[in-house]
């Protein structure tokens, strides 16, 4: 049986590891070809370890093993001209794209809070985001084919758990305004039949969430640890669970979908 | 390959035509036994809207369901009748073995008076059937569920109507904003049970609920006898993509996901299938 993305090729960022790995894999499953890009390296006010290129290879190796091809760059998401420069390298070895996955996000939230959090996390999380969408947008309005965006937002998209750090506040601000644009982008982009779409997890089993630093940072407020708890008895979900969400977005299952923001959450948001 | 819902039984009200028969097979597609209800039945105050489903049209969803090798036990049911909906479903459940996902899709669509105009008779039958008829489908299934402990994913039929404003519309307006309540609801109350709970909401479906002059001449008030080529171009300017409706199968994808495992965490979501209807 062929594959739901057979011939279609996908634009991943945050590529080197855990959701954006997974989503790389994902999509190759159901018969897409990637280009991966991620930062692979570190962002100072970011209390965890970030991704490695050895990272980023690994995600190429496992797509690799499933017989589809793979084009990985370091790139930066805050950097337009770096982004660009990615893509159209992708474009020019892969092919031209269908699916554009704005996954690249940090959490830069600790007990020890960093006025520059705040920036920091903006860049990323938000303009990250526009910077993803706009290298790619002309290539496939032009194309004529539709298409399909998915941009990762978060619960933190749609409630107001930021807390009282500029990282946490800045990454509520970034992921809110992560469904703003959807919204834009999707009304704007309908006439071209490209589909705009948001996924928002919960807590998810990746380094970002289970670390030492993220971990005390929840546990220090209990307003925030009773704000972390799913509705479903689970306390995180795996990055397949999004990656499912998505596949369902980006494939003709989903062609007259767009405009949606689509929790996989574990009944966090309506429980609140 | 197994199928999505390999192994899974599904209990679909509505199931005679339309956005109920094409679940019932696209579930059955990937695995799924089916437990079948409709009225098939014209109802009184409906038919100067569209005509209602018949016996024959549900003996229709039986063989195409059984033309896949799957197994269905299908009854004639009112979901406002709650002893006949549970009887159908435990009649279901006994020959199948089990439920695993409930679709309360029956619905009806009356429309085109302002809202003081609509009757009481009027307003009665859409909400009964609509918003009552849903609480019934969750009344009779929870139950099992919950006795046989393995989980379960309900899907309710709202609309965009279930979303925002539609003039002209109150009473189906107001059924499909229930729905979303009674899923918020039971999203909560089930997830203990690992039971997930969320709503879709089609923008125009291209099924015998939409595609009659009588609803054409609700987006027309102008026209006499509006064409099926002229309604096309009114109803795509109310989407964002450029699409006049969507077919029943568009629906059916989104309910064989969330009734999947793929969705196995996602819960309390209203899943729109609008082609950006409420986003316009």
């Amino acid at each position: 049986m062929p594959g739901a993305l057979e011939g279609k090729v996908a634009f991943v960022t945050g590529a080197a590891r855990g959701q954006g790995r997974s989503h790389a894999i994902r999509l190759a499953q159901e018969g897409a070809d990637i280009i991966a890009v991620d930062i692979a390296a570190q962002i100072d006010t970011v209390p965890y370890p970030m991704s490695t290129p050895e990272d980023l290879a690994e995600t190429a190796r496992q797509v690799e093993a499933l017989d589809r091809r793979i084009f990985t760059r370091q790139a930066d998401v805050r950097d337009r001209d770096a982004l660009q420069a990615a893509f159209d390298a992708g474009v020019a070895e892969i092919g031209p794209v269908d699916i554009v996955l704005a996954n690249a996000g940090i959490a830069p939230m600790s007990m020890h809070p960093d006025p520059r959090e705040w920036q920091d996390v903006i860049d990323v999380n938000l303009t990250g985001v526009y910077n993803t969408v706009e290298v790619a947008k002309q290539s496939m309005i032009d194309r004529g084919q539709g298409g399909a965006i998915v941009l990762t937002s978060s619960t933190a998209g749609l409630t107001g758990i930021g807390g009282n750090t500029p990282g946490g506040l800045g990454y509520t601000a970034a992921k809110h305004g992560v469904v703003g644009l959807m919204r834009s982008y999707a009304n704007y982009l309908a006439q071209y039949s490209i589909r705009v779409n948001t996924v928002h997890p919960t807590g998810v089993n990746t380094p970002m969430v289970v670390n030492d630093a993220m971990q005390e940072f929840i546990q220090a407020d209990p307003a925030m640890g009773q704000a972390m708890a799913n509705a479903l008895p689970v306390p995180l979900v795996e990055p397949v669970d999004i990656s499912n969400a998505i596949l369902f977005l980006v494939s003709d299952a989903g062609r007259y979908v767009t405009g949606v923001t689509l929790p996989v959450d574990a009944g966090f948001v309506n429980k609140r | 390959m197994a199928g999505r819902v390999e192994g899974k039984v599904a209990f679909i009200t509505g199931a005679a035509r339309g956005q109920g028969r094409s679940h019932a097979v696209r579930l059955a597609q990937e695995g799924a036994d089916i437990i079948a209800v409709d009225i098939a039945e014209s109802l009184p105050g409906m038919d100067r809207y569209y005509h209602g489903a018949t016996e024959e049209d549900l003996a229709e969803t039986v063989r195409q369901v059984e033309a896949l090798d799957r197994r269905i036990v299908a009854s004639k049911a009112d979901v406002r009748d709650f002893d006949e909906l549970k009887a159908a479903l435990d009649e279901g459940v006994a020959q199948l073995g089990h439920v695993d996902i409930v679709s309360a899709n029956a619905g009806v669509f009356a429309f085109g008076d302002k809202t003081q105009d609509v009757s009481d008779e009027e307003w009665d039958l859409v909400n009964d059937i609509n918003s009552k008829g849903v609480w019934h489908t969750a009344k009779a299934a929870i139950p099992h569920l919950i006795e046989q402990g393995t989980g379960g994913s309900i899907i309710l039929t709202s609309s965009t109507a279930g979303l925002k404003g539609t003039p002209n519309v109150a009473a189906y307006t107001a059924s499909k904003h229930a729905v979303v309540g009674i899923m918020r609801t039971l999203a909560l109350e089930l997830a203990p049970y690992s039971i997930r709970v969320n709503s879709v909401h089609p923008t125009g479906v291209a099924t015998d609920m939409i595609l009659n002059e009588a609803t054409f001449r609700l987006f027309m008030p102008d026209r006499e006898h509006p064409t099926q080529e002229e309604a096309a171009e009114v109803f795509a300017t109310t989407n964002a993509l450029p699409i006049p409706w969507v077919e029943p199968i568009d629906i059916s994808n989104a309910v064989l996901f969330l009734a999947s495992d793929e969705s196995r965490y996602v819960t309390g979501l209203e899943l729109k299938v609008d082609a950006g209807y409420t986003i316009k």
